[in-house]
């Protein structure tokens, strides 16, 4: 193909997604994961007709109940007659790379409604509980016309919060009887949840579990948003109705305070500050590879010969110098 | 950046019966070779198969099929992903399939069919073979 007829195509592809075609829409979102040239152009095109979807995270332990929660909101929000997008994420086996993706088993009444589209990814080695093109495959969800889109990440420990910089309200869940670990991750994942579910209620402890959470929140500074916690079995849809409710009372919170603004433009920072980093790495690298080459400069750290620092310092000074 | 193709399959198991091990089995062997694996579970209807097939962007469907339906449910899930706009996605399946049933799906446009016996590194090499170059075509 000339790079006209790739130009046409690519516009083409464009009017697709924004007339909400699910084959060119699925095809892009791949094309994106798989870092084909020209994909990111088409995203620039879609841009401007993004940020009329809502963005809920839901987040939280493996085997905490995560997907069999997105399955029931998807429920709750398809009866409301919302369009509803679902990125499901998995992880990649640090080994072969390979990953199973299992999080539509959960959601499989959704399966053949035209209303839903689910899309799983897996991480490929991405850190913070999300895949690197994640934010991508929501914008193009959210050009297609998706009112709302649920993002599920991988099952968290700790520390893997860059859902918080994706979603307007994020759902940490948490199953009772976990004990002093409510404790251990109490500065990680708990602290982005606007909305904390303890799930698997049924079980002992869950009331504990809640007053432990509680009092967690109590010990926040004063002036802190609100956080809503709720018990939920949702392998029995108990409890989604309140969670549904908590959504909307968050999103009421975010319309109007200035808290919708500042996280939008948190949002807006994270996602730039994202991409320089990639950018600048490839083109560092692109550089190095066209001098004495990467190897060759990590010979030379791990013989002490250059210290790390000034090997990067001098890397950009001369990135820089080039533009 | 540079592209970096992975193989996506979706791993489905239509129709009513419950023996999901051999799909279990297979799904693990293709993620354990590097592929990314959908793996959507028990009791499919042709519909749900294209209609996951489509929105995951896959470039290869395997359907493992123990209840003598095959001569049935492969067509119905060909005409599923056409009726989506989706024409000339590879199809292999797995199960107890008789010889001339094979012969029939093949001609149908069925790529592959694997019966008890298959070593999962053969499926990995047919798919190495047939699918990886269109892949990264």
């Amino acid at each position: 193909m000339t790079s006209d007829n790739v130009r046409a195509g690519a516009v083409s592809r464009v009017e697709d997604v924004l007339a909400g075609r699910v084959v060119s829409a699925a095809r892009l979102m791949r094309d994106l994961d798989d870092l084909v040239p020209g994909a990111v152009d088409e995203l620039k095109h879609l841009y401007p007709h993004t940020g009329g979807a809502f963005v809920l995270g839901v987040t939280g332990n493996p085997g905490s109940g995560k997907s069999t929660i997105v399955d029931c909101l998807i429920r709750r929000y398809r009866d409301a007659g919302l369009r509803v997008g679902v990125v499901a994420i998995d992880p990649s086996s640090p080994f072969t790379g390979g990953a199973i993706l299992g999080d539509r088993i959960r959601m499989q009444r959704h399966a053949t409604d035209e209303g839903v589209f689910i899309r799983s990814m897996a991480t490929r080695g991405h850190l913070g509980g999300l895949s690197r093109s994640t934010q991508d495959v929501i914008s193009v969800m959210d050009a297609m016309g998706h009112d709302l889109i649920i993002v599920e990440t991988v099952g968290v420990g700790q520390d893997e919060v860059d859902v918080v910089s994706t979603a307007h309200t994020s759902v940490v869940v948490v199953v009772p009887g976990l004990g002093d670990e409510i404790q251990a991750i109490k500065a990680g994942i708990l602290e982005i949840a606007d909305i904390l579910v303890v799930n698997k209620a049924d079980r002992a402890g869950a009331d504990r579990t809640v007053a432990d959470l509680s009092m967690m929140l109590d010990l926040r500074s004063e002036g802190a948003p609100a956080v809503r916690i709720l018990k939920a079995v949702a392998i029995n849809e108990e409890g989604i109705a309140d969670l549904v409710e908590a959504v909307d009372l968050h999103r009421q919170d975010l319309d109007h305070e200035a808290e919708g603004r500042r996280r939008a433009l948190d949002r807006a920072e994270s996602r730039l500050k994202d991409l320089l980093r990639t950018l600048a790495l490839e083109s560092a690298l692109t550089r190095l590879e066209a001098g004495e080459g990467l190897a060759a400069l990590v010979e030379r750290i791990a013989e002490r010969k250059i210290d790390p620092y000034s090997a990067a310092e001098q890397l950009l000074a001369e990135l820089m110098g080039d533009s | 950046m540079s592209t970096q193709r992975k193989i996506r399959i979706l791993v489905a198991k239509p129709g009513l019966d419950g023996h999901d091990r051999g799909a279990k089995v297979v799904a693990r062997a293709l993620a354990d070779a590097g592929y990314e694996v959908i793996y959507t579970g028990l009791h499919q209807t042709p519909d749900m198969i294209a209609s996951a097939a489509v929105q995951e962007a896959v470039d290869l469907v395997g359907l493992s099929i123990m209840s003598g339906a095959h001569m049935t449910l492969f067509p119905a899930v060909q005409k599923a992903l056409e009726k989506r706009g989706v024409k000339d996605l590879p199809l292999f399946g797995g199960g107890i399939v008789p010889e001339e049933d094979k012969a029939a799906l093949l001609d149908g446009g069925v790529n592959a069919i694997f019966t008890p016996g298959t070593t999962t590194s053969e499926i990995v090499d047919w798919i190495e073979v047939n699918v990886r170059p269109k892949v990264e075509g």
